[in-house]
């Protein structure tokens, strides 16, 4: 027991590697301030664009959403962050995780907010028409804040899913949480700081699960 | 303008209306002429067109032919604003079509403000106005869900007539309705044609029509079968297509 809590919860390590962890999380949470509205800005984009049935942009935009939506978020990191070089572009390392994060989120965004500005009934698009708003006004004021009320549970899942998602910086060499944890561990020869970042992603994403559970339930009582 | 009468501008003028759904060929020349403060309703079966020729008259449907002016303004020219148009002529659905995450006063003012370009307060006012004139001043911070179908509707015709429109189309208000709120909608339309209101309303509210119409339209297949007072529609139907329907609403 003893020894096992030696390895796995070693307080004397956890607190030496304390300041190279909240270093991490700090990273971590700028992450999460980048990716998280770049994707959704990205996704309301597409999700707009989708109303358009014109050729022209529906073709185009199901062939990006879907390539996205199936390239693997990490060997699109490592291919960015790999090839962007050889391209002559120069941004580092958080800029190639930011760019990889909007491609990705961004087309599971689209798609989220799609499906729920496609649940609003042509009705409300007609009566806002009418009344003289023009076709962006109405997607603004009437279409886009019931869409995303009916997808919030979606959407609040997918913000769960990227924050989680934000650790495959660490293979890029982006100082997040877990790349941290891992220097302090191969500083330390002990896995304790893994474990203190595992607690620290809980901690942070804890509140998210519950409030999902919640939006969940109360989503389904409405049905 | 050699005499006053003959110079009144029709407030809808829509002439030689042709509408197709891919195959489905839905008006066949229509000619709507409605005059200032004029009710005029439209009657006939389902799938007869009449909805659809209301739809053209605010450009929600675009003929494939013909001519449509709304005050003057012709819908059909490029060249118009359609926006700016579409606030002179109010419109009612028969599902209301409220947006359910705005208040009755938010549903009013939404145009009021991003149209209209009115202040937050002068909306806000304007909106209580309409909101009293179809008898639910307190009802204003009420979201569509607690009210019933009736008060919907009518917050519906605030909204539309809180834009000070020139025209009211209603496109079967109280079809969805149960029997007994439509009395307050039907009250509430009365009161606008009492105020001078030019309307065009299709409906299979024959006693409303008979009582308050001047003029009814009877529409089958896509044509204007006949028309002419509610007594002569309602009483003398000239046309065996008119009586065979006026026989089957009686049952």
């Amino acid at each position: 027991m003893e020894e096992f809590l030696f390895t796995f919860f070693n307080i004397e390590v956890m607190r030496a590697a304390s300041p190279i962890l909240l270093q991490g999380l700090w990273m971590t949470l700028l992450l999460i301030l980048a990716a998280v509205p770049l994707g959704l800005a990205g996704g309301v984009v597409l999700a707009v664009l989708s109303v358009f049935r014109h050729p022209m942009i529906r073709w185009p935009l199901i062939a990006w959403v879907d390539f996205f939506r199936a390239f693997p978020p990490l060997v699109l990191l490592v291919f960015i962050y790999a090839g962007l070089p050889f391209a002559g572009i120069e941004i580092g390392a958080f800029g190639c995780v930011a760019i990889g994060f909007f491609l990705n989120t961004s087309s599971y965004y689209g798609e989220i907010l799609r499906a729920g500005i496609e649940s609003i009934p042509r009705g409300q698009v007609e009566a806002a028409r009418s009344t003289g708003l023009s076709a962006t006004q109405t997607m603004g004021y009437v279409i886009l804040p019931q869409a995303v009320r009916n997808v919030l549970p979606d959407l609040v899942s997918n913000t769960l899913e990227v924050v989680k998602l934000t650790s495959i910086a660490s293979v890029v060499a982006l100082p997040e949480l877990l790349f941290q944890a891992r220097q302090a561990q191969s500083v330390t020869y002990n896995p304790s700081p893994i474990v203190a970042a595992a607690i620290v992603y809980f901690l942070m994403l804890w509140p998210v699960v519950r409030l999902l559970s919640r939006l969940e339930h109360k989503a389904v009582a409405r049905r | 303008m050699l005499s006053g009468v003959a110079t009144a501008r029709p407030i809808v003028d829509a002439i030689g209306i042709h509408k197709h759904f891919g195959a489905l060929h839905v008006l066949k020349g229509v000619d709507l002429v409605v005059s200032e403060r004029e009710l005029v309703f439209v009657i006939g079966p389902s799938g007869s067109g009449k909805s659809t020729l209301l739809r053209c008259c605010n450009r929600l449907e675009t003929p494939s032919s013909g001519s449509v002016m709304v005050d003057g303004i012709d819908l059909l020219d490029r060249r118009t604003d359609i926006n700016l148009a579409r606030q002179r002529i109010g419109m009612v659905f028969q599902q209301f079509n409220l947006y359910p995450h705005m208040t009755a006063r938010g549903n009013v003012t939404l145009a009021l403000r991003k149209v209209a370009g009115k202040s937050r307060a002068e909306a806000d006012e304007l909106a209580d106005a309409a909101l009293a004139r179809v008898g639910l001043a307190e009802k204003a911070e009420a979201y569509p869900l607690e009210l019933s179908g009736g008060q919907q509707q009518r917050v519906a015709i605030a909204r539309a007539i809180a834009l000070e429109p020139r025209v009211m189309l209603f496109d079967e208000p109280t079809s969805a309705l149960d029997p007994e709120l439509v009395g307050g909608v039907l009250a509430v339309m009365r009161s606008l044609r009492e105020a001078g209101m030019t309307m065009v309303v299709v409906s299979h509210e024959m006693a409303f029509a008979r009582a308050a119409a001047d003029r009814v339209v009877f529409m089958d297949h896509g044509v204007i079968v006949e028309q002419g007072t509610p007594a002569q529609v309602f009483g003398a139907p000239q046309q065996e297509r008119t009586r065979a329907f006026l026989r089957q609403l009686d049952h």
